[in-house]
């Protein structure tokens, strides 16, 4: 009997903590939408901010996370999917591949705000970038790393050893293999991973705090050696430096609502990207 | 006869040698495309390397001034005191560890729970809204996180406990919690799954019910996984940054109250760098904390990773 009644209790234990996190969630996302909605409107999303960030809009938050995340693509696509290339398709077993895979997989522990400080070092004072778009990108860019490398092997992994095969019988060459029916089949795939990854980096706030974002700028960057101002600092800022918070708690919900709105929407079109293209294999 | 079949000889070498050269070219090209992949390769290698090597120079000078013990053993951090600057990571480092083994002792249970609960109890269709959920809350940028513990976890706290503000070490383990908990779900989830099924159903026949099962046999058997997922989360929450920075209130101290406001190695790293000068030793001693961080999630993580590889040994 009692031993009955423990397999209820402990059984009931294990749903409750799977509804709770999904509590979680639903707390989350429900206090951000239910709040932040009401300061959405046009205005908002195209004006830049007004009377000490008190008014007015957040477009040059938008702004400046959209060209960063550009930098990071730029320079974190070519090579992690170069160097997944080497990983999948030509790396030997043996102690090279071994350290450059636990590498790799330490990189993806390493703390965001470690990257800030590895970016302020190398970019703002070794190459004299200065604190700027160009260097915010490309702390991002070391950042995502790790993923879009992991994300692209994921991607080549899925094509079938036949069409490599099929190709080397036919006398192509190792690269020309690769490059007519390898990569044409794992691209889609590589896409999903590199825009999931675009999503967790535009979130990111540490590792742009020193290498390039402002508090408050008056005009919009004019070039990648500006300073910028991004949604993620720019909710941090409102939230806990500005001086009038309660004020602009208002704002800040906007922005919370923005920031998650976008990155939502980046995962969707990974996702809708993964399912056309496995709809499109079975075809 | 003889001159014909010498010529055709000749042009017959003539264009062996030119095929030759033109295999030895395209030998040559492949050979390069590999070394360029290769190079491309090397780049994580680089990058990790990189990291430890300027972090441990631009660290050396603090050392090298202040000595190892100053920072270890120091409890004060007050670099910027007119009379003696203090530089003690002591506290900073406790803080950091509170605040983690406290998100530890909230995601770990509630952790296994749900995954227990996905890969033994769940049905297909809750599976399917489950799995999503979890990778959405992995999704939420830290900063929203954050942003949430002022707003909604902070009142909770200070209403909860009366006191003036919940901006504390309690409000930053809560944060941590969730946002490590999609990492020990995932990845206990997918040990749980690995375990055979021919053991669950040995202790089914021999009487046990799917508790004695599930506490007995299954999480013992996917415990290497279970710990390294736990491990990873763990590294997740020593290095988070804007979360604990915007929630537990950021006064250095030596405490073990989880109702007071502390300071973490990142949040300390956070609001300081942006307003010391370049190359003060207040600055470098920023990347001595810097440095530590970085060891400690290292070694977290290569901890996880032998675990894992062992792991993944004993199941071939």
């Amino acid at each position: 009997m009692s031993k009955k009644l423990t397999e209820r209790l402990g059984l009931g234990l294990l749903a409750f903590s799977a509804v709770l996190v999904l509590l979680f969630l639903g707390v989350i996302l429900f206090d951000i939408f239910s709040k932040g909605i009401a300061v959405i409107s046009w205005e908002f999303l195209s004006q830049p901010p007004h009377q000490g960030m008190t008014e007015g809009g957040i477009f040059p938050a938008i702004l400046g996370t959209f060209l960063v995340s550009i930098i990071t693509v730029i320079f974190a696509v070519p090579l992690g999917m170069f160097a997944a290339i080497y990983l999948h398709e030509y790396a030997r077993p043996g102690n090279t591949t071994r350290m450059i895979r636990l590498a790799i997989r330490n990189l993806s522990g390493v703390p965001s705000i470690v990257y800030g400080l590895f970016g302020v070092v190398l970019f703002v004072q070794m190459m004299h970038l200065g604190t700027s778009i160009l260097s915010a990108g490309l702390t991002l860019g070391l950042l995502t790393l790790p993923w879009t490398i992991t994300a692209c092997e994921e991607a080549l992994k899925t094509v079938p050893k036949a069409y490599r095969e099929g190709a080397l019988a036919l006398g192509a060459t190792k690269w020309y293999a690769i490059r007519t029916n390898v990569l044409p089949y794992a691209i889609p795939g590589m896409l999903t991973g590199v825009i999931l990854g675009l999503a967790r980096a535009a979130g990111e706030t540490a590792p742009i705090l020193f290498t390039g974002a402002a508090f408050f700028l008056p005009h919009l960057p004019k070039s990648i050696f500006d300073q910028f101002m991004a949604l993620p600092y720019h909710l941090y800022i409102l939230s806990t430096q500005h001086h009038a918070i309660d004020k602009v708690r208002p704002i800040a919900y906007g922005t919370a609502l923005v920031l998650l709105g976008l990155i939502l929407l980046l995962s969707f079109t990974a996702i809708w990207v993964r399912y056309h293209y496995r709809q499109r294999l079975k075809g | 006869m003889n001159l014909e079949s010498a010529v055709s000889r000749t042009v017959n070498m003539r264009e062996q040698e030119i095929a030759r050269r033109k295999a030895h070219r395209r030998r040559f090209k492949e050979k390069l495309i590999e070394r360029f992949f290769f190079l491309n390769g090397l780049t994580a290698i680089l990058v990790l390397g990189g990291i430890f090597a300027l972090l441990f120079i631009k660290s050396y000078p603090a050392f090298k001034e202040l000595g190892v013990f100053q920072f270890f053993l120091g409890a004060v951090w007050n670099p910027t005191s007119y009379s003696v600057p203090k530089y003690g990571i002591l506290s900073l480092i406790v803080s950091s560890l509170m605040v983690t083994l406290g998100a530890l002792a909230i995601a770990v249970p509630l952790g296994i729970g749900c995954a227990a609960f996905i890969s033994e109890m769940a049905s297909k269709r809750f599976k399917e809204i489950l799995k999503p959920a979890i990778e959405l809350l992995a999704a939420i940028p830290s900063v929203v996180v954050g942003f949430l513990g002022i707003v909604l976890v902070n009142p909770i706290i200070s209403k909860l406990f009366g006191i003036s503000h919940g901006l504390n070490a309690l409000n930053g383990s809560i944060l941590l919690a969730i946002m490590s908990l999609p990492t020990i779900v995932s990845l206990s989830e997918d040990a749980l799954r690995a375990v055979p099924l021919t053991y669950k159903e040995a202790s089914l026949a021999l009487g046990a019910n799917r508790w004695q099962t599930l506490v007995r046999v299954s999480i013992p058997s996917a415990l290497s996984g279970i710990t390294a997922s736990i491990m990873l989360g763990m590294g997740r929450a020593i290095g988070e940054t804007m979360t604990v920075l915007m929630a537990t209130g950021n006064a250095p101290g030596l405490t073990f109250n989880f109702l007071e406001a502390i300071q973490t190695m990142t949040a300390t790293i956070a609001i300081e760098l942006g307003e010391v000068p370049y190359n003060t030793t207040h600055y470098y001693s920023l990347f001595v904390i810097g440095f530590v961080l970085f060891v400690m999630t290292f070694v977290v993580n290569l901890i996880s990773d032998l675990i894992l590889q062992k792991y993944q040994e004993v199941e071939r």
